[in-house]
Order: structure tokens, then sequence, then C-alpha cells
């Protein structure tokens, strides 16, 4: 007889380890070049935490003990990135004013306030020309009224007779070709770098010397100065004070500079919701539908779903596979294509619905004009859409009540609709309720419907915001970050997902409660 | 006791079902008839085309300012990448939840399972802002590039798939893997040799149910994709179609048709399987 023999278990086989070397290999890599790109772009918190990331990989992957996280790591990595930061940065963005009008970070601001001048009509203006070294820097020769030269270079101006750099002149114009390391721009090469030539500004005195036209630099005077003390800017002709306020730079009179600047505004874009006429009113109408819309949509799709469930659910019926097929299409079509294909069918003016009921009640609906009709027209096709799911999930929860309930209700003389009633009801919606939790869930947020068929539309009349009559929230934080006329709003958009968020946490948690799904999976994992 | 077909009983029964069959499938006939109907518009529109062709499906892939077949390959090449990708990323999850014991186990399948109540779409402007930054650094998962999209539908498929996959697993004796370890296989072997064969069935299913998902997803592509050569066929549909249903009607429905077919096979063949994960929904969510 053989002895078998055990071989002990290799820990790590050679290549399997030469394989986890080369692709920690290759992440660091690509990690470190990452990491350049970013520094070279200043972008140093971005850095910091891509080398965090990374450091983490490096240290789960070849710490033993923590070999269970090597199979997490990828997904959580993306989870992370994906779904939990975003719905942070939701939270944040809520509490600030970011938005069209407040783009930028007040560095950025400021500096664009400081380079704003304004021409000095009576003040001399320059003849130029442009010179450009070899790693990218400008510099200007400039001609004064008297004649003199001036080099503009590095942000200053000087007389060209003190500048320490060897001067050459090629010909007899009585401009250098070239100043140091400084070469001079033809027309062509001018225009090349025209961009970086206009943003050009030297000092000169207390003015600014800018481009002008393509030969010519004037004088400018700067038009604010910014006084950190006071963290206000100031108007240089006017001695106008401006103070940094929440976003806004604003002067005691009340007026206001136009562009601000992305600042944190408390609890302001939740007040607007509330308080502000213009933005509440619309946004209360809103509100409301999406409950209307979420519940009817429940409700219309349930019933029939149940209805058809139990018509198929009866032994004798015939053809039940075959009609069970016809009725699943709406659902297995991809929902943007019914959709379309709905909006298209009422069409108020040429829509096959129109054509039909115009045949046989000789009326003809503004479906998609009129807010009551748009709603309606929602309504039907989200019942399109969504009974089949609820039929097939009423079919298989009617096959599992088992068959002698029925048989122990026949015999105490229940007639089919007390049947109906009294056992078939009441526990296919135990085992049904979770799911129309969810259901409702779904249609509270079900933007492709809404946007596709109606786009929100008809809208509000008045409204301050982009509000339609058959928004959805979701709909409306949608055209509030990224439709709106008037501009953009991320703030208050963020402000309506929080307010999401907060209702179907809700629901998820009573829905938790209702199945005790939460415990059943304490005990289970 | 049998009960014939036209007793009134079953009569009424079968008119009912007629009705809801007819609202069911009205909408698709109406376009398989508009899609072979030269006409191209809407109005006046008969169920039988009076000089049926093919006439739409051509001009269907000969417009160049929109470019259907560039959109379907888009979005075939996009939920293809996305679906392959999440299959490898959950079933690793998956496999470590399911074989080992370490502190914040349970946490990390907690976590998961609440992260997953709110749907990714709802922080659509914070991904917005977050791929417009990625961009500024790596253009090539930068806003309007189907990296970037890719990445956030990566994201978003954690929950449920990990959940599903997870209780798969769960099914699989550990006999199996033990046997393998003792014939010199690593953990790793153990998970790509034993367990990923024996689990093809729920591979395939959550292979398909993402790539579904993915087809149809409109609001993220909608938000993150604007130049008419990157979009998705859900987002380049809607922009065709816009209120032009007068004019580009009939090309529009051949559209819907190519469009819709790869879902409906699919879901023809995994009829079974999405009916038993609809019920299951029922108890765990």
């Amino acid at each position: 007889m053989k002895v078998a023999t055990r071989r002990a278990p290799v820990d790590i086989p050679i290549p399997g380890l030469i394989a986890k070397v080369a692709l920690l290999g290759i992440l660091n890599a690509l990690a470190i070049w990452a990491i350049f790109v970013l520094i070279g772009e200043s972008a140093y918190w971005i850095a910091v935490m891509l080398a965090a990331g990374c450091a983490l990989i490096d240290w789960v992957f070849l710490t033993p003990r923590l070999f269970p996280w090597r199979y997490l790591i990828p997904g959580l990595i993306f989870m992370a990135a994906m779904v939990v930061y975003p719905i942070c940065y939701t939270v944040a963005v809520a509490f600030t004013n970011y938005g069209t009008g407040h783009l930028l970070t007040k560095e950025q601001v400021i500096e664009n306030y400081l380079s704003r001048a304004t021409l000095q009509e009576d003040a001399p203006e320059y003849p130029a020309a442009m010179y450009k070294s070899h790693d990218g820097r400008f510099a200007v020769v400039l001609i004064d009224p008297k004649g003199e030269k001036l080099l503009g270079v590095d942000g200053e101006v000087l007389p060209l007779g003190e500048v320490q750099l060897p001067v050459e002149y090629a010909d007899s114009d009585g401009v250098p070709e070239s100043i140091g390391p400084y070469q001079r721009l033809g027309t062509l090469e001018l225009f090349q770098h025209m961009s970086a030539v206009e943003a050009l500004q030297f000092h000169f005195e207390d003015f600014i010397l800018k481009m002008r036209n393509v030969d010519r630099f004037a004088t400018y005077k700067p038009q604010y100065s910014y006084d950190s003390n006071l963290d206000a800017l100031i108007d240089t002709t006017t001695g106008k004070v401006y103070t940094a306020t929440q976003g806004t730079f604003l002067a005691d009179d009340g007026e206001a500079l136009d562009v601000g600047y992305r600042a944190p505004v408390g609890w302001s874009n939740f007040a607007r919701l509330i308080r502000s006429p213009q933005v509440s009113g619309p946004f209360f109408r809103v509100f409301v539908w999406t409950f209307e819309w979420a519940a009817l949509s429940v409700v219309t799709t349930f019933i029939l779903g149940l209805l058809l469930a139990v018509l198929l659910n009866d032994q004798k019926m015939k053809f039940k596979g075959f009609y069970r097929v016809l009725l699943v299409i709406p659902y297995a079509m991809p929902a943007f294509i019914s959709a379309l294909i709905w909006r298209g069918l009422l069409n108020a003016e040429v829509g096959l619905i129109n054509d039909m009921l115009q045949f046989l009640f000789n009326v003809r609906v503004p479906w998609l004009q009129d807010p009551f009709w748009a709603k309606v027209a929602l309504i039907i096709v989200n019942l399109w859409l969504g009974f089949p799911y609820m039929m097939l999930v009423s079919l298989g929860s009617l096959q599992s009540i088992p068959d002698e309930l029925y048989e122990a209700s026949r015999v105490d003389g229940a007639t089919g609709w007390q049947q109906f009633w009294h056992v078939t009801f009441p526990l296919l919606l135990v085992s049904v309720a979770p799911l129309l939790v969810s259901s409702f869930a779904f249609n509270f947020n079900n933007f492709g419907v809404i946007y596709l068929v109606t786009q929100g539309r008809p809208a509000i009349p008045g409204a301050q915001t982009p509000a339609g009559a058959t928004d959805i929230l979701i709909t409306y934080t949608y055209r509030l970050a990224f439709e709106s006329g008037s501009g953009t709003d991320y703030g208050l958009a963020s402000a309506v997902t929080i307010l999401i968020f907060l209702i179907i946490g809700t629901l998820s948690w009573f829905n938790f409660r209702f199945t005790g799904a939460l415990e059943e999976v304490h005990e289970n994992v | 006791m049998y009960k014939g077909f036209l007793e009134p009983a079953y009569l009424w029964r079968h008119i009912v079902i007629w009705l809801c069959i007819a609202f069911a499938i009205l909408p698709v006939l109406w376009i398989i008839s508009a899609s072979f109907d030269p006409s191209n518009t809407i109005i006046g529109q008969k169920l039988i085309p009076s000089n049926p062709s093919l006439e739409n499906y051509r001009k269907l892939f000969n417009d160049p300012t929109h470019p259907f077949g560039r959109w379907m390959l888009n979005t075939l090449k996009v939920s293809f990448i996305t679906s392959a990708l999440v299959v490898i990323m959950t079933s690793l999850a998956a496999y470590s939840f399911s074989r080992f014991r370490f502190r914040g186990r349970k946490t990390g399948l907690f976590s998961i399972l609440l992260i997953q109540m709110f749907p990714q779409m709802l922080a659509m402007v914070a991904i917005y802002l977050l791929l417009l930054w990625i961009g500024e650094h790596f253009p090539t998962f930068g806003l309007n590039t189907h990296g970037g999209l890719i990445l956030v539908y990566l994201g978003g498929a954690m929950g449920v798939n990990v959940w599903l996959m997870k209780g798969y697993f769960d099914t699989i004796p550990t006999s199996l893997e033990e046997a393998a370890t003792i014939d010199g296989a690593t953990r790793f072997q153990c998970f790509y040799k034993v367990i990923l064969p024996l689990s093809r069935p729920i591979l395939v299913v959550i292979f398909f149910l993402q790539f579904i998902g993915t087809y149809s997803e409109y609001v993220l592509a909608k938000v993150l994709l604007s130049s008419n050569d990157v979009l998705t066929l859900a987002v380049g549909l809607q922009s065709f179609i816009g209120d032009q249903y007068a004019k580009r009607w009939g090309v529009f429905s051949a559209a819907a048709i190519i469009g819709s077919a790869p879902i409906l096979t699919l879901f023809a063949l995994l009829q079974n399987e999405l009916v038993s994960g609809l019920t299951r929904g029922a108890v765990k969510e």
C-alpha cells in the first residue's frame, strides 16, 4: 500500500509572489508619477491624499495579518471615492454659496479684482517692442515721450541704460534686437503669444503699464486695492470700502461687487427654501408633488399588478404562460426608450393617444402643456412601466400562500370576495409591503421618467428658480445645478439633495424595522 | 368541474387581461410599425404601413450629426467594461466577507448595506464637481470621458452585488477549499480555481444585471457626458428626438427597436433569475 505523502501548504508560490510584487510596483510607479504631476500643478492636498492611499494599499498587501482586506480594497476604494465622498461633499456644499457668481476661491477673486485697471486717458502712451526668453519669460522695451528707452521686466520698469544686461542692436531703428536672454519677437511670434503678452503688467510709479494694442503700452491705474487688515477691497477712485462678508464684497450702503467668492453661508440655503417667497412657493409645490407622484405611482401599479396576478394565479385559467410573457414586455424594455416613445404618443397635436381619443370621444387633451394633464400623463406612463413588476412580485407572493387556508375558509362558508379580503390580501401585504416601500423610494427619485417625458414642464409662472409643475425633487435639483437660465446654484441644489437624503433615510429605516432585515442580518453574517 | 373558455365567469377575465395586454403592447407595436414606415412622421401613422421599407434603418446609420452607431458602441463598451470590472471587484470583496473572519467584517457589511440605501445619482452635483476637478489633473478620467463615467459606475455597484454574491458563496461548502489547501493551493488559488468556477451562475447573473442597469442609466451619463461622439444611447437618443416627433419619428422608432434589442434578449434569457431575484427581495433587501 502506498503511503500518501502530504505536502506542506506553500505560503506563496514563486509566480504569485512575482505577480504581486510586479502589480504593487506598477501601482506605486503610477502613483508616484501622478503625485509628481499634482505637485507640478501645485495641487498639494490631492498629492498628499494620493500618497496616503497608495501607502495604505502597500501596507495592506505587505502585512500578512491584513490579508482579508486585500480582497476588499479595490471595491472599498471606488465606493469611498464615488459614493461616500460625494455624499459628504454634498453636505459640505449645501452650507456654501457655491454657484454662478461664487465659483472661485477668495484668493482668486481678490487677484482678479487687483488686476483690473482703468485706462488713464490723459497719461502718456508708449510705443513698445516685445521680447521673450527661451524659458518663456517676457520683457518689453518702451519709449517714453522724451525718447528715453525703458525696459519692463519681471513686473518692474527701469531705464534701459541702468540694466546690467548686454544689449545688442541689429539695425538702425534704435530698438535692441536682444537684451541678455531676451530675444525680440517678430509680429507673427507676437500673435502666437498674444494672451500671455496681454496679461503682462508693469508697475511704474503709482500706475500700471499694460498693452493697449499690438505696438503700444498705456498707463493704467489699478481700480481696486486690497487691505488685509480690513479684509476689504477699496475702490481707488472713489475710496469706497467693500468688506468681505459671507462670500460677497459688500459696501456699507449695501452695494456689492459683482463677483463673489465661495464661502460658507451656514443655513441660508435652507432658509431660502423655507422663507424666500420666489424660492419657497415653487419648492413647496415640487415637494408636495414628489410625494403625490411616488404614492400614486405605487398605488396604481400595485392595483393593476395585483389584479392581473390574481387573474393569472387561477389554476383553471387558460393561456397563463402566454399572457404573462406579453404582459411582462413593458418591464423588459429599457425605461429610457419607453419614456421617449410615450412622449411621442402623448404629443398633443400629432400623438396617437389624442388621435384615438378624437376618434372615440371627439376630445383632444393638452397632455404635456397643462399641469394637471401632464401629471395624469406621467402616472399613466409610469403605470405602463411599473405594473409588470408588481404583477410578478404579487404572483410570487400568491403562490406562497398555502392552499389549506383557502380550503379552511371555504369550509367556513367564505365567498370568493371575502376570501380575497380576509385571507389573500393580508398575507400578500406582509410579504409585499417592504417592496412597496422600496418602490415608493424608487419613484421618489425616478428622474428618468419625469425628465424624459415632461422635463418637469410646464413651468410654474413667476418662479425665481427653474421649477416646473411636474418637477420632482431630484429633477428640481438637476435643474438648479445644471439647467438654470440665470446660472447654476450648486449650494441650493445640494441643500435640496440633503432633504432627499433625509426622506430616503427615514423610509429605509422604516423598511428595515418592518422587515427586521437588520436583525436578521446581524444573526446571519 | 372543468370550466370552459367561454363560460361567463372566465370570459370577462380574459377580456380584462386582453385589455391590459393591449395597453402593454400597443406602444411597442406602434413603433415597430413606424420603423418600417418610410414617411418618417408621427402624423397620420397607420398600424400597418402602406409601403413598408427599411428606409428608416438605413437613415439611422447614415446621419453624421447623430452618430447612432457610435452611441450604441459607446453604450455597449461602457456597459461591458463596467460589468466585467464589477464582477471582479465584487467577487473579491464577497469572498473575503464570506470566508474570512476578521475585525471590521460586520461593520464593513453593515456600512455597505447602509450606504447603498442612497442611490448614487442623488449626489450628482458632487460627482460632477469631483470629475471636473479630477479632469483638471488627469483628463482621461474627467468630465465627458468614458473613463470617468466607468469609475463613477464602479463606485455605485458595490452594495447589492456584494450581498448577493456573498449569499451564494456562503452556500458552497468550505471542505472543497480545505482539500485544495492540503494539495498546496494558496488562498487566492482557492478563490479563483475553486470558488469562481463553482459560482459561474451568480457571476453571470450579476454581470448581466449590471449590464442592463448600466445600459439604461440616464442621469449620471446626462450630467457627465456632453460631446456628441461620447454620448451613450440614452443621452444621445433623447437629444436626437427632442421635440422632433413630427420629423424624426420613423428613424427614432428604428433606433428604439435596435436599442431595446440587446436588453430584451438578455431579459428573455435571464427571466427566471430576474423573477426569483425580485421575490427574494421580499425577504431580504
